[in-house]
């Protein structure tokens, strides 16, 4: 393989592991503070829509943005208040808000804008657009080094940025902030945090938003800056592969990104591995496409270490009588 | 300080249930009326087109058929504590062991590959199962996570075996070969002419039969009693000297055998080949089916013929009225799980205190049974 | 310094004497508070003195923790004064407790396993959104803390890589971080090894010696005499007495927690013992979290008698009712049942208990012996569903079970008469004859019962005994564990006292008094003074 591939797989596999960065980073804080999320597809599907719809109608970037996060802030804390305040199941609250977004987007899409469920092609003004990061250009000349910056460092659009630069900045939340230590301390032991006067359903709105936020990003990413418009089902599971990706990191910032860069990796390689022979073995690509989710079963089960959640994931906190 | 009162059964099972629904409903149409259409006029065209004549109410109980199937191995599951979400991929992946039968076997009679099809799909997808209720009993892997995972990894797999192991060679489109004629299972219009040439097929009555075999199994039999103990109470089982892990295995194994069914419904009974995606969700419907039916045999049946009929009136309602579209039924499922699965502690405590209310004699009885029970 | 008390309105400390209201550091007023109709605390009245470590014991259930969860703002009292530093207070949570100065250490500690020491100290408490500072400040006064009291804990270390007795150090630091004056430990030595416990004592004492107050909360005389200086009892939610350590003795103390209830006369002949039914051989018992709770066990029952252990809740009683009956795996020892050994092992040991003919009636009927949420006759056939008695094959015959329910109802006298009322709606005392009656009627050798009327109203508590007695004059052997005293001595005809996770002692209930059972089950033997040590001889 030359260069020129190796470089435009990466780039690939950049681009590939943004949405998944942006929805594992995002149901890395929910499940911290202890709500499981089984719903990152369905806010992501849900802001890729609304992203879609409102750029589609301003043709403006930003605003189809702030759509998309709105959408997904507002499903999230529908999530959060049957999770949180009822106290209801937070694993069918995820189920309910997937199908919830599959059918509402296709529904209005297809109302809306009468293509099938697509929303119309973006103007260029509506959607994100490369960056060409400062001399890039300039600096493309230099062996290797040249290329791998100008080709594959810059020129992604500022979610890819935006991703890569959530990851220190949750980590350093995580770490080094007061937020970050209640939101570590409420997804293991809520009694504690409410013994030590914070306010746990507070602390879960918090993160439950952020999520939002998070998802919000990815869904945008989808619609107004990898695609130009929304399709059905565009995220097509991407959700469940960031789920799959924030266990295999076991709920950490760090690994989080170098799992997402691995399973972003694997689907690059499985467009370019389509009907090529490795050693003349043919690898089938679905091996390659259903490898996240098998590594995510072996590392649950315990086979290759253990990936233990927070303690009180899943469990609604009821303060005793 | 005085509990609230748990609600009458009936109330429980019928009431409660009903008002998700109508809630779910009014959601759904205050949608429809927001983007400009006639609410009533799209649940007229559903109506019509679940139940409008023979032909439509075929299909209805075609839908039906699978989401009995899919009901049924999300209650069954549930009986026992356990939340299988991943029905989907046992019902993908059964189509496997389903379609390696019919075609080697395509020249009998249907009544022969039909009982055996069924076998080959219940071991299949109860296989499929089995594996998350194993690493859930002995690992400790949590069975959502590890079914949802399973739902991906069977839909690679069926991909690969499709494209690459049953489609015939020159043939363009992703499906297996067709089963011959001669051992096609007839449909239910050849008996029944009212139904036409519908979908609807033998299929649902193996799904009549499930629903009164789970019925006796859950109430009527010495294993449904344990997995009703372990779902109600793990550390009583324990006590009991029932085994936890085994019970646990067993449960989703049978649980995947149910959504396995669907396999039967769609290869032996309608397409008589394997296309891709042919389960098109129904498993996730089976989650909506089972909390509606309150997991029970009899509330499943309703449940399933409900979804079914909103799935064959969604299709109508787009030829009905252009610009609506099938995705509503999507959207009115989503509201039913949201409401009677999530958000049920939104309505609970308002009823029971209504019914407080209504009743002085009820309300008279619950004290004296709090005051009882405090005593413990 | 933290003997400058930050105390408010307090003049300086002054030993007791003059009778200035700021002489005591907390003072409770008449205090009421009931659960539905549980009185669990009646005009209760208690002054704590300023630099003194004052116990309270009591039974299990005698209305400590309640009050002192009133004091730290976690219930509030329904009727009732809190004076603290002689002013009045209404505490409405546990953070206003916290800036009165008042803290405590839980019994089951809060902390987050996966955090460092230092994380668990400052959470709640941070200076500001940075944890930076806050940490930087934290480990200092940490520092200085450590010296101040001798309370050494490597900052940095996790707290699930430490011990239980280090824990509860983070926990006391965490009290004092947060400026506590008065620390409120509940039940502080109920997880600790005896030398972390003596290592407890030393801290306390040192606290109260910098002009910190201690209020102990414990069951065990021995603590009561180690450390404090004025001891409060209390049973059945009422204050009894409040003395000077110095100037009683353990036996009086034991006295007063335990009262002078009302014997509940048992009509029961005398014994004959038969062959040995249970013997149970060198066993050894670890709990859920891997702590040793049962420690080399031995013991027999045999047909015709019942032998009952007396014991504090928690000196692994429960343990080892859970590995005879087969609920739990038994780390080492042996359980025979007519002589031949029972292999337990496994989730379904219990089955095979009950196979060779061991009935268990359960401590805890609502967790483990019944399935609350079933109808009053799918319990009357928990553990035994796979008799043949209740269907063919894998057919469950609910006419058969429903009528086997049935007549059991009538027998026992069940209330109400109806096998098919949901078991949540039965009281606590029917509740327990549904368990009594489907573990008798099993016809067992051997009957475990733990707790048998806990919960249970008068007036099957003496039905439920007379049914135990049955039991034994129809030949079996019965093994009673009961943390009520009376209870044991009424009906057994032996006593075994367990302290600590082992057997300390044997009594005979005609002539052993309630002093003398109450200091083996405080872990003081007759002879010698406190040193439980000396006890684990007598192991039977």
């Amino acid at each position: 393989m030359d260069l020129a591939l190796i470089l435009s797989t990466l780039d690939a596999t950049l681009r590939l592991s943004t949405p998944l960065l942006l929805a594992c980073l995002a149901g890395l804080y929910s499940e911290r503070a202890g709500v499981f999320d089984i719903g990152l597809e369905g806010k992501m599907l849900a802001a890729a829509f609304g992203a879609a719809a409102v750029a589609a109608v301003t043709g403006n970037v930003w605003l189809g943005l702030l759509a998309g996060i709105g959408v997904s802030v507002t499903t999230a804390a529908l999530q959060g208040a049957a999770a949180i305040t009822l106290k209801g199941n937070q694993l069918i609250a995820g189920v309910a808000i997937n199908m919830l977004a599959a059918g509402l987007t296709t529904f209005l899409g297809i109302q809306w804008f009468a293509q099938g469920g697509r929303t119309p092609q973006l103007t260029p003004g509506g959607r994100f657009q490369n960056l060409t990061l400062p001399f890039a250009n300039e600096l493309s000349g230099i062996p290797i080094l040249g290329p791998i910056y100008a080709d594959l460092i810059s020129g992604h659009n500022l979610l890819v940025y935006i991703a890569f630069l959530a990851v220190p900045i949750t980590w350093f939340v995580l770490y080094r902030t007061r937020f970050g230590l209640r939101l570590r301390a409420v997804g293991e032991n809520p009694k504690a945090v409410d013994t030590a006067g914070i306010s746990v359903t507070r602390l879960r709105y918090q993160a439950v938003l952020i999520t939002g936020l998070l998802c919000g990003l990815a869904g945008a990413f989808f619609s107004i800056a990898q695609g130009s418009g929304f399709g059905n089902n565009m995220t097509a599971g991407k959700g469940f592969i960031a789920l799959a990706a924030l266990i295999f990191a076991k709920w950490k910032p760090v690994p989080a990104m170098l799992t997402c860069l691995l399973f972003g990796f694997l689907d690059a390689l499985q467009i370019r591995l389509q009907n090529t022979d490795i050693l003349g073995v043919q690898i089938p690509v679905q091996a390659i496409q259903a490898l996240p989710y098998v590594l995510t079963v072996v590392l649950l089960a315990g086979f290759i270490g253990k990936a233990v959640g927070p303690k009180a994931g899943g469990v609604p906190y009821t303060k005793e009588r | 300080m005085s509990a609230l009162r748990p609600l009458p059964r009936w109330a429980d099972i019928l009431l409660l249930p009903i008002i998700n629904l109508v809630l779910a409903f009014v959601i759904s149409g205050l949608v429809v009326l927001a983007i400009g259409q006639n609410p009533l006029a799209a649940l007229e065209a559903i109506v019509g087109g679940a139940f409008g004549s023979g032909y439509n109410f075929g299909y209805t109980l075609y839908y039906s058929t699978n989401f009995i199937f899919t009901g049924l191995a999300v209650a069954v599951a549930a009986h026992a504590g356990l939340f299988n979400i991943g029905g989907n991929g046992q019902a993908y992946i059964a189509g496997l062991g389903v379609i390696l039968v019919a075609l080697p076997l395509q020249f009998l009679p249907w009544w022969i590959t039909f009982p055996i099809a069924i076998l080959a799909g219940a071991a299949v997808g109860g296989f499929w199962a089995f594996i998350p209720g194993w690493l859930q009993a002995k690992r400790g892997s949590h069975v959502v996570i590890t079914t949802i995972m399973f739902n991906f990894i069977a839909a690679a797999i069926m991909v690969y075996m499709v494209v690459n192991v049953l489609k015939p060679a020159g043939v363009l489109a992703p499906e297996s070969a067709m089963i011959d004629p001669a051992g096609r299972m007839p449909k239910l219009g050849t008996f029944i002419p009212w139904f036409k040439n519908t979908d609807v097929n033998f299929t649902l009555l193996l799904a009549l039969l499930c629903l009164v075999g789970v019925y006796v199994l859950i109430w009527h039999t010495r294993f449904g009693y344990t997995m009703r103990a372990l779902g109600h109470n793990p550390t009583a089982t324990t006590y009991a000297g029932i085994s936890n892990s085994r019970t646990i295995m067993i449960v989703m194994t049978l649980s995947g055998a149910l959504a396995g069914m669907v396999a039967v419904n769609q290869i032996v009974g309608v397409q008589y080949r394997l296309v891709l995606d042919y389960v098109a969700d129904a498993g996730f419907v089976g989650i909506a089916v089972a909390l509606m039916g309150r997991n029970h045999p009899i509330g499943i049946l309703f449940a399933a013929l409900l979804f079914g009929a909103l799935y064959q009136g969604g299709n109508e309602l787009q030829y009905v009225i252009p610009g609506l579209s099938k995705e509503m039924v999507v959207v009115i499922q989503a509201l039913v799980i949201l409401f009677t699965g999530a958000m049920e502690g939104m309505f609970r405590p308002g009823l029971q205190r209504a019914f407080m209310l209504l009743s002085p004699a009820q309300k008279a009885e619950a004290e004296a049974r709090n005051t009882a029970k405090s005593e413990s | 310094m933290a003997s400058d008390t930050h105390m408010g309105n307090s003049p300086a400390q002054r030993p007791s004497g003059a009778a200035a209201a700021s002489e005591f550091a907390i003072e409770l007023i008449k205090i009421n508070k009931s659960f539905g109709p549980v009185h669990a605390n009646k005009d209760i009245d208690l002054a704590i003195r300023r630099g003194s470590v004052h116990g309270i014991v009591g039974e299990n259930g005698a209305g400590k923790s309640t009050l002192m969860s009133i004091l730290y703002g976690f219930y509030t009292a329904d009727s009732g004064e809190i004076r603290v530093d002689g002013t009045t207070h209404a505490i409405t949570d546990s953070r206003h407790a916290l800036a009165l100065g008042i803290g405590m250490v839980h019994q089951h500690f809060m902390l987050v396993d996966n955090f460092s020491i230092l994380e668990n100290v400052v959470l709640g408490v941070e200076d500001n959104a940075l944890l930076g500072p806050s940490l930087t400040r934290a480990r200092k006064e940490l520092v200085r803390l450590a010296k101040e009291y001798r309370l050494d804990v490597d900052p940095d270390a996790i707290i699930e890589d430490v011990s239980v007795g280090t824990q509860q150090r983070v926990e006391i630091l965490k009290a004092l971080y947060r400026g506590a004056d008065v620390l409120i430990l509940d039940e502080p030595t109920g997880v600790l090894t005896p030398s972390e416990a003596d290592d407890l004592f030393r801290v306390l004492k040192e606290l109260r010696d910098q002009g910190k107050t201690i209020i102990l909360i414990t069951h065990k005389l021995r603590e009561i005499m180690a450390i404090t200086d004025y001891v409060s009892v209390m049973r059945q939610g009422e204050m009894v007495a409040t003395l000077k350590t110095s100037e009683t003795d353990p036996g009086a103390i034991a006295e007063l927690m335990v009262g002078r209830r009302v014997l509940l006369e048992v009509d029961k002949g005398p014994a004959t013992p038969g062959e040995v039914f249970l013997s149970v051989e060198n066993l050894v018992v670890k709990d859920d979290l891997g702590i040793t709770r049962v420690k080399d066990v031995s013991f027999t029952v045999r047909s015709g008698e019942i032998v009952g252990i007396a014991g504090v809740a928690g000196n692994g009683q429960s343990e080892l009712l859970e590995s005879v009956s087969g609920m739990r795996d038994q780390s080492s020892g042996v359980v025979s049942l007519k002589g031949k050994p029972l292999s337990l092992e496994g989730d379904d040991g219990a089955h095979r208990a009950r196979e060779a003919g061991l009935a268990h009636v359960p401590e805890d009927r609502q967790r483990m012996g019944l399935v609350t949420a079933f109808e009053e006759w799918e319990n009357a056939i928990l553990g035994y569903q796979d008799d043949p008695a209740y269907g063919k094959g894998w057919i469950l015959d609910i006419d058969a079970a429903r009528a086997k329910a049935r007549e059991r109802i009538a027998q026992f006298d069940i209330r109400p008469a109806n096998e098919r009322l949901k078991t949540a709606n039965f009281s606590g005392g029917n509740q327990q004859k549904i368990v009594l009656a489907r573990e008798m009627s099993s016809n067992p050798d051997v009957l475990i019962v733990g707790q048998p009327t806990r919960g249970v109203d008068i007036g099957a508590i003496e039905f439920i005994h007379n049914q135990i007695i049955k039991m034994r004059d129809a030949g079996k052997a019965i093994l009673l564990v009961s943390v009520e005293l009376d209870e044991i001595r009424s009906l057994a005809d032996r006593i075994l006292v367990m302290f600590d996770g082992h057997i300390v002692g044997e009594a005979d209930p005609a002539t052993a008094t309630e002093g003398e059972l109450g200091l083996m089950m405080a872990g003081i033997s007759e002879k010698t003074a406190p040193a439980p040590k000396a006890a684990e001889g007598k192991t039977k």
